[in-house]
């Protein structure tokens, strides 16, 4: 394993930092030396990505905290025009020179104004021509924005002449970044997956003190067992592990077991953490519902998670309308005659070729139809005559809002207006019972 | 607008507050003020106990809701730093509010639901439109300007020197709405201890900040998305709580967000009643109000009406009697039926006959209920009846009087069969009350297929069962305010006796059948065992008819007599007509607006709406005087698909010049005037508004039709 070595830091701050982030040793390493000295100039602007919590934005910024580097960290999302990330970023920026005086808000409506702001906030900081670090995270979203904010982000070192480093954090690769046009290239850094191993670490080394470290290590041992196969989100498991801790610990606390002894422990928890894995992880039932049920010693059978609920109340019309619109989605236009007509003259016997019709039609998906189809077949499946009244109209626009329906096309479109059938088979088989 | 058929003048008069309209239609204008204010007093009284009723019926779910956002932030108020609140990755609290598609208004649900909150969580609310957010910036501009206005709103008595910071100059951030959020909880803080704890008392020391989504269908994914994220990332600094107002079904959520959204909610299910519940309380509730106001009995015959359109046809979106049907029901009797006046508390009633006039008095006498009456009577009476306005008077009151009774009688023994038939398998009389109702008022309910049925069950009925039923009716009468029950509730608690001596008795019974059963087991032989099984046999037939069986005939019997006795509709009594309303075809009319029929009335016969006397036409012909796009319309109608518009044209001026007759026969003759070719143009293209017609490109110089239909 390579011990963080770096001449321009203390050692004990790099052993700190070390301990603080396990499993990425080499990465930060990677990117000290990178960095290199405080006062030398850095690579323009390095690029990071990985998967879902691989520990970007924990590492970068428990680097730059342990290490006390100037940084300012924004979240793209957060922020999400150019004005507002622009100048959150100067605010940012300004509080950490002066904190005391409440510097007036400054407006920085494009790029242009960011940079001289910017020389003018860094020279007012005295930063002994220290590197600032500028890390963005969630980068995918300057895509969204102008063109330019990305390609000048890059390139902020040469256009500010500062000592800046630009760290984009993304989770999704560099090569769907780059403009057509073309920009700066910035150093790429893949942060890879935890793998198991790091996982068991990373989630044993925050144990509870009540608790020794192997038994808490044991816990995460079968945890990882049941939910590995599903779940390698490091938050997902360590909010999975916090939730079911106690239902573990609960033959020790009364007295049946003790710490060693894993079997009992686990022939406990198994048939739990299974539930919880149909549950709590899907989001059925919320995880304070899912704690309170562990007080209680309830059942979970008693709580009918989201997905019970499938059931849609609707109104008579309505039912024959989304039905309608069902097999106008799924029937090709053509056999409407054969279908919803009483003299149809007679169906020639082509079941081979109807039956690969069917398959198709729902492997491929809704067809959009018109307002006129949709009717004539809901005037031939329902049994008395209806009247084209305004009713069965808005019927048909609050399905759309709903988003049973959906308009294909334009909004404004008014004459023949098309759409789609969103709903499932399942849907439909209930509706129509 | 829908309803440009019949222009119905209820609503300016409402807002008029004038009652003039109300004697408009015949020349019989007597009494249209008493009228109107009868009508007003009598549709507030009813508004506010649907109002009380639909509180009540929320009051659950919101009681869920306020003890959820307790609970919510409760360690964000403690700030625990156990372990397992350090270790657990926070999730925004957040309540998916399941309000149904059918349910009645979302909008006064949200309404109150936002009041209620206000009252015992927090002051800090924000109701957010999925037509205002288009994207993440309109949102968050929303929510800011709701926000910090709701503040001003609480605190507007209180600070003058707080100066409102106009919503340009604020940055549309999180960050400024947690500076926000901290400056005011702070503020809060410092002014507690001066001022004596008035409103701040009520909430905590931080409140949680509750952002509802009214309609979460119709959010885009991303900006649901994005708020989340966002809002997740200062969850502690912000004690946030989202409320979906979701309208299907809680699967939508996991369909809007994926999985990476959704773990960052903790959400709980919260569910209203379903409509049809929801209606049949309201419904069962109305009818015992009318009962016990006794104000009027009007409108059950069309009460079902509606209703019955409602529970199979449209209106199940919208079906509460403040929605349009029950307030026509309402206006409708009022506005047409002059003898309304009488329709009042019995007290006033009798006051009002009184002050008949002889107009009135005559209106009266043309009711067909009261001249089957007049003709059942003796000659000197039918001549007094019809001549002497003050014996009239007289007789009225009577009559009135025992529609009252009539009425009262009605709804006790309409309950008290329907205790019986609601717990009948497959409910051949219906499982709700108002199906029942419907039944009675329809015809004579004992004459329906469907009674005979369930009164062949209820012969079937187990002991239990009837007793507890038994038990129910008694109470019903008792706590009606009936005279004539008296006897009856006598007679039942004469059955309920009865039945607990046949228990007494049953015993005894056992124990001879018991015996009997040993018997058998003694005797071996054969001959022997089959005697006495015939006559076990035997005995269990003629024992068919057991006391109990006995009875339970005598109860059924008895609640027939009483159904056949109370239950008779409505129109076989004298006077109904009064309270009574009875056509259903105006509601109909009313409410189920039919717009392509009626822009088609409106083009065809423009007589029909314009009653302009010169428009009058047999139909098939085209009349000169119609507007211009009545003529482009008809003849449109002639056409096929694709329409040739020089042919339209031509055909058009033949039309129109049909009017100028001889002395135009030589302008006719090659070239189209201008003036009618702009008419024609015109014509046209209103058409083309209206959406009959669309421009082809198929040819050249057609337009193509878009109604179908036509040949």
């Amino acid at each position: 394993m390579p011990n963080l070595e770096h001449p321009a830091y203390p050692a004990a701050t790099l052993l700190h930092l070390e301990s603080l982030v396990p499993c990425r040793e080499s990465q930060v390493s990677m990117l000290l030396s990178i960095f290199g000295e405080r006062q030398q100039f850095s690579f323009p602007s390095i690029f990071i990505y990985g998967h879902t919590s691989s520990g970007k934005t924990y590492v970068m910024q428990t680097l730059l905290n342990t290490l006390q580097l100037p940084h300012v960290f924004v979240n793209c999302v957060e922020y999400f025009t150019s004005r507002l990330l622009l100048e959150e970023i100067l605010i940012q920026l300004q509080n950490s020179s002066s904190e005391t005086e409440q510097t007036s808000h400054v407006p920085c409506d494009n790029f242009n104004d960011f940079v001289r702001l910017f020389k003018q906030a860094v020279a007012s900081r005295e930063l002994q021509d220290q590197t600032l670090y500028i890390v963005l995270d969630r980068a995918e979203q300057l895509r969204e924005m102008e063109a330019n904010i990305l390609p000048a982000f890059l390139r902020l070192q040469e256009l500010t002449d500062r000592n800046v480093t630009v760290v984009l954090l993304s989770e999704i690769v560099w090569e769907l970044f780059r403009p057509s046009t073309g920009c700066f290239e910035p150093f790429t850094l893949y942060f890879p997956d935890y793998s198991i191993g790091h996982l068991q670490k990373i989630l044993s080394q925050n144990h509870p003190s009540e608790y020794s470290a192997d038994f808490y290590a044991a816990y995460i041992n079968i945890l990882l067992g049941v939910f590995y196969m599903v779940c390698r989100d490091l938050k997902e498991l360590q909010h999975l592990a916090v939730l079911n801790f106690s239902k573990y610990c609960e033959p020790v606390v009364s007295g049946e077991a003790n710490e060693r002894d894993t079997r009992k422990l686990w022939k406990n928890i198994e048939p739990h953490l299974k539930k919880a894995m149909q549950t709590v992880y899907l989001r059925e039932i919320s995880s304070s519902q899912w704690e309170r049920l562990q007080r209680d010693d309830g059942e979970p059978g008693q709580l009918k998670g989201l997905s019970a609920h499938t059931h849609v109340e609707l109104p008579y019309y309505s039912k024959f309308l989304l039905i309608a619109a069902y097999l106008a989605s799924y029937n090709p236009v053509r056999t409407d005659k054969r279908f919803f007509l009483k003299h149809h003259g007679k169906i020639r016997k082509t079941n081979f070729m109807k039956k690969h019709e069917k398959t198709s039609n729902h492997l491929l998906g809704p067809k959009p139809f018109p307002l006129d189809r949709l009717l004539a077949i809901l005037y031939s499946i329902v049994d008395n005559r209806v009247a084209p009244t305004a009713n069965i109209f808005s019927q048909i626009t609050s399905l759309v809002t709903l988003q049973l329906l959906s308009m294909v096309g334009h909004n404004d479109q008014l004459d023949g207006p098309r759409y789609k059938c969103t709903v499932s088979l399942d849907f439909i088989r209930a509706v129509a019972r | 607008g829908c309803f440009v058929f019949k222009p119905s003048p209820k609503k300016r008069r409402v807002s008029q507050k004038t009652a003039n309209n109300f004697g408009e239609r015949k020349d019989d204008s007597e009494d249209t003020e008493l009228r109107f204010v009868t009508c007003q007093s009598l549709w507030n009284e009813i508004k506010s106990e649907t109002e009380q009723i639909q509180e009540d019926l929320n009051k659950q779910l919101f009681d869920n809701l306020v003890s959820f956002l307790r609970r919510s932030h409760s360690e964000f108020q403690e700030k625990t730093t156990e372990w397992t609140c350090r270790m657990k990755s926070k999730e925004i609290p957040t309540a998916a509010l399941v309000l149904g598609v059918n349910v009645t208004d979302h909008d006064l649900t949200f309404r109150s639901l936002s009041e209620v909150l206000q009252n015992n969580i927090t002051p800090y609310i924000a109701l957010l439109e999925a037509k205002d957010c288009p994207g993440i910036k309109n949102l968050m501009q929303k929510l800011m300007g709701q926000l910090m206005n709701c503040y001003i709103d609480v605190d507007s008595l209180e600070d003058e020197d707080y100066v409102p910071v106009s919503q340009n100059r604020v940055r549309c951030s999180m960050t400024s709405l947690i500076n926000w959020y901290e400056s005011v909880t702070k503020k809060t803080d410092s002014e507690t201890p001066r001022k004596k704890r008035t409103s701040s008392s009520r909430h905590w020391q931080s409140p949680p900040v509750v952002v509802i989504f009214r309609d979460m269908e119709s959010f885009t994914t991303k900006v649901l998305q994005d708020f989340i994220v966002i809002s997740s990332q200062h969850i502690h600094e912000l004690p946030l709580v989202l409320i979906f107002g979701i309208a299907t079904s809680p699967m939508i959520i996991h369909s809007l967000l994926p999985h990476s959204v959704s773990s960052l909610l903790c959400i709980e299910l919260f569910q209203s009643i379903s409509s049809k519940d929801h209606l049949s309380t309201l419904i069962d509730k109305v009818i015992a109000f009318l009962n016990r106001r006794s104000v009027c009995e009007l409108k059950h015959r069309v009460l079902t009406r509606p209703l019955k359109a409602d529970l199979s046809e449209v209106f199940e979106m919208e079906s509460v009697p403040e929605s349009c049907g029950f307030w026509l029901c309402i206006v409708e009797h009022f506005y047409s039926q002059p003898l309304s006046v009488l329709c009042c508390r019995l007290v006033d009633a009798k006051k009002r006959v009184d002050s008949l006039s002889h107009n009135q008095c005559e209106n009266i006498r043309r009711l067909p209920s009261f001249r089957r009456y007049v003709e059942s009577q003796v000659s000197e009476k039918q001549i007094a009846l019809l001549t002497t306005d003050s014996y009239l008077k007289e007789i009225i009151q009577k009559l009135l009087e025992d529609l009252h009774v009539y009425h009262e009688n009605y709804v006790s023994v309409l309950r008290c069969l329907h205790v019986f038939t609601s717990s009948l398998p497959k409910y051949p009389l219906g499982k709700q009350i108002r199906e029942l109702h419907c039944a009675c008022l329809e015809d004579q309910v004992w004459e329906t297929e469907e009674y005979e049925s369930s009164l062949q069950l209820a012969r079937m009925l187990n002991k239990s069962d009837l007793v507890t039923m038994l038990q129910q009716c008694v109470e019903i009468f008792v706590s009606s305010s009936g005279k004539e029950f008296d006897k009856t509730v006598e007679k039942l608690k004469e059955f309920l006796t009865q039945f607990q001596k046949l228990e007494a008795e049953a015993f005894q019974e056992q124990d001879v059948s018991v015996s009997s059963q040993k018997e058998l087991q003694k005797k071996t032989d054969l001959y022997h065992l089959q005697k006495t099984l015939l006559e076990l046999k035997e005995s269990r037939r003629s024992k068919k008819l057991t006391k109990f069986e006995m009875l339970r005939f005598e109860v059924v019997d008895y609640i027939d007599s009483l159904v056949r006795n109370y239950l008779v509709p409505a129109d076989h009594k004298t006077l109904h007509e009064i309270v009574y309303f009875n056509t259903a075809s105006v509601l109909r009319e009313h409410l189920n607006a039919a717009p392509r029929i009626a822009l088609h009335t409106a083009l065809n016969n423009p007589y029909w709406y314009l009653k302009n006397q010169a428009l009058k036409s047999d139909g098939g012909t085209i009349s000169n005087k119609a507007p211009d796009i009545c003529i482009a319309y008809k003849l449109h109608l002639e056409c096929g698909r694709l329409i040739n518009l020089v042919d339209w044209l031509e055909a058009f001026s033949t039309v129109v010049m049909a009017v100028e007759g001889p002395n135009a026969d030589a302008a006719s003759s090659d070239q189209v005037d201008d003036i009618i070719h702009a008419r024609f143009i015109r014509a046209v293209s209103e058409l083309e508004l209206l959406g009959f017609i669309k421009p082809s490109k198929q040819k050249t110089d057609h337009v193509a039709r878009l109604t179908w239909g036509g040949c």
